[in-house]
């Protein structure tokens, strides 16, 4: 059994609209009775259409929001204790969207020292975090690069690279492909995996591209604040009739088979990878043919 | 034209004056500025001669500092319309003894031409000498240079690390600014907007339309920033270590040797030329 590292409990968010006397305008609910769990080493996603919420659970892992019911721990501190927030930020970094508006400094090496700096890690040892955060990303050789002369996925691990300095047990990724060409998405995704694999770094992350998402163990759906689906990546794209309802889209080949399925071929359900569909494909036609063999005898 | 502006940028490159202390390149830089003011129009060989023991001065920086002539060049052009104002007024508005020139209203005096040249000059030096300085020292180093030049300051409760950040930020975000700009007056020239005919007052005011989505979008900027920077653990200077801590070395020493040597030449001259 895996500890815990992200708890999520009932949670309420709401953002509250006063005007100019501070009386309550509107408020517009963005998190409604959210619970969810994140196991330490997995590799998590949460997807969800524009205005879902899933921005929202993020920035309360960092606790850059406080729940206004409810609460989320993180690696078992209540993120709404004061007196540990450096703590639960250290734990649980943040990369986000945005890839020019998160890096600080004008040198690639010096923007990813800038976390173990805030933590006061001594000299020699930020060095050597740097040239070892850099080296996992495969920025390395950018090290002495002007951020503003990268691409933006090179821009996007960079950031990912100042995350990992820090030494955390989580990241929490906020859409950070959503500004990149394809090339660049590609390059950040692969970079996530590899720290999930080879650093056991949990990761979460928060998407609304469907492809992404079949490498995670985990999937969290959202729709207007609440969650609507969990499960595997499988048992999730299964339900193509739910994501529907939920503005969301599955990835093509789910489609593809969920259509075919539909025409009537015996397609299994929960396709996610041309791999499998291809097999699946064949399986299909095979069958078939025996069927018209034994029919032909 | 508005990507040609380099002051601010960083020139990746390694060289003797890019590995230098940043307070050091900063004293220098203002021991520089003073010296070109020592030396003004009223003895113009004396003057001459000065902005020449600069320009030796600066040139052989340069050529340490392995930044490429021309990118530094690149530096002046914003600033030439302004280097032209100095030197047309210089040269028709400077009553003198000896006139050289004279039509109508028009007149250009020998004392014209000469401060005209010194100004000119002068402004060069300047411009050149302190974007020598941005092109070798990362913005970074240079605000840890001044935080830590002006530290005595946080005894009368002047914010020093605050400001030295938000200067360093300033200035990583003025080219991705500038870029911001130069989209934002495509997307509104796409659209039939006119920046490039009418009179000043009609292209001051064609710039509103730049400015205002400038500004909303700079403050989204800044409050994503600081949400990084929060995210980040950045809590002010306190308890904050450093990666690229400022320590005297050798070559710093040896630069301030340099700085001396320059200095007693620029007062020699002022002693001993009085033309």
């Amino acid at each position: 059994m895996k500890e815990t590292m992200i708890d999520a409990k009932q949670v309420v968010f709401e953002y509250i609209r006063r005007d100019e006397e501070g009386n309550v305008e509107s408020v517009n609910r963005a998190l409604d009775q959210v619970t969810l769990e994140v196991k330490k080493g997995d590799f998590v996603a949460i997807l969800g259409a524009n205005g879902s919420g899933k921005s929202t659970i993020a920035k309360h892992i960092n606790a850059i929001l406080v729940p206004t019911e409810g609460t989320v721990w993180v690696d078992g501190m209540d993120i709404a204790r004061e007196d540990k927030i450096w703590e639960i930020r250290q734990s649980a970094g943040m990369v986000f969207q945005n890839p020019d508006n998160q890096i600080i400094a004008t040198v690639v090496e010096e923007d990813v020292g800038f976390g173990p700096e805030n933590l006061g890690v001594p000299t020699e040892e930020i060095w050597k975090r740097v040239e070892q955060s850099l080296k996992a990303v495969g920025m390395y050789e950018y090290r002495s690069h002007s951020p503003n002369k990268l691409s933006g996925g090179q821009k996007q691990r960079v950031a990912i690279a100042g995350i990992m300095a820090m030494k955390p047990k989580c990241i929490v990724l906020d859409e950070p492909t959503a500004m990149l060409d394809p090339n660049g998405r590609r390059e950040v995704i692969q970079t996530i995996r590899e720290l999930n694999k080879k650093e056991h770094v949990t990761v979460l992350l928060i998407t609304h591209y469907m492809d992404e998402v079949t490498y995670a163990d985990h999937v969290i759906v959202m729709d207007k604040g609440k969650v609507v689906l969990t499960g595997t990546p499988k048992e999730v794209f299964s339900q193509v009739e739910i994501m529907k309802q939920h503005k969301l889209d599955v990835p093509q080949v789910t489609e593809l088979a969920y259509e075919l399925k539909k025409r009537g071929i015996m397609l299994p359900d929960g396709i996610i990878t041309k791999e499998e569909f291809i097999t699946a494909l064949l399986d299909c036609v095979k069958q078939k043919g025996r069927e018209y063999g034994n029919y032909l005898r | 034209m508005i990507r040609d502006i380099t002051i601010g940028q960083y020139y990746p490159t390694n060289s003797v004056i890019h590995r230098l202390d940043p307070r050091v390149k900063l004293i220098g830089t203002l021991l520089y500025i003073i010296s070109l003011f020592l030396f003004g129009p009223s003895y113009f060989v004396r003057s001459i001669l000065g902005y020449a023991l600069a320009a030796t001065a600066l040139f052989t920086i340069i050529k340490v500092s392995k930044v490429p002539f021309r990118f530094i060049l690149r530096g002046l052009k914003p600033v030439l319309f302004l280097l032209m104002f100095t030197v047309v007024f210089n040269i028709f508005l400077t009553p003198g003894e000896r006139e050289l020139f004279r039509w109508k209203f028009i007149r250009i005096t020998d004392t014209g031409l000469k401060t005209a040249f010194l100004m000119g000059l002068r402004l060069v030096l300047l411009i050149l000498g302190s974007s020598l300085m941005t092109f070798t020292t990362t913005p970074n180093q240079l605000t840890d240079g001044l935080e830590r030049l002006l530290n005595p300051l946080k005894k009368i409760k002047v914010p020093v690390h605050e400001v030295a950040m938000m200067m360093s930020i300033a200035l990583r975000f003025i080219p991705i600014l500038l870029e911001e700009t130069d989209k934002i007056m495509k997307a509104q020239q796409a659209r039939g907007a006119d920046f490039e005919t009418g009179n000043l007052f009609q292209r001051a005011k064609a710039m509103i339309p730049i400015l205002v989505p400038l500004f909303v979008s700079a403050f989204r900027r800044a409050g994503d920033l600081a949400m990084a920077m929060e995210a980040r653990c950045y809590r002010g200077g306190e308890g904050r270590t450093k990666m690229k801590p400022l320590i005297y070395q050798k070559k710093d020493y040896t630069a301030f040797i340099y700085f001396i040597i320059y200095l007693v030449l620029v007062l020699l001259l002022r002693k001993l030329v009085t033309v």
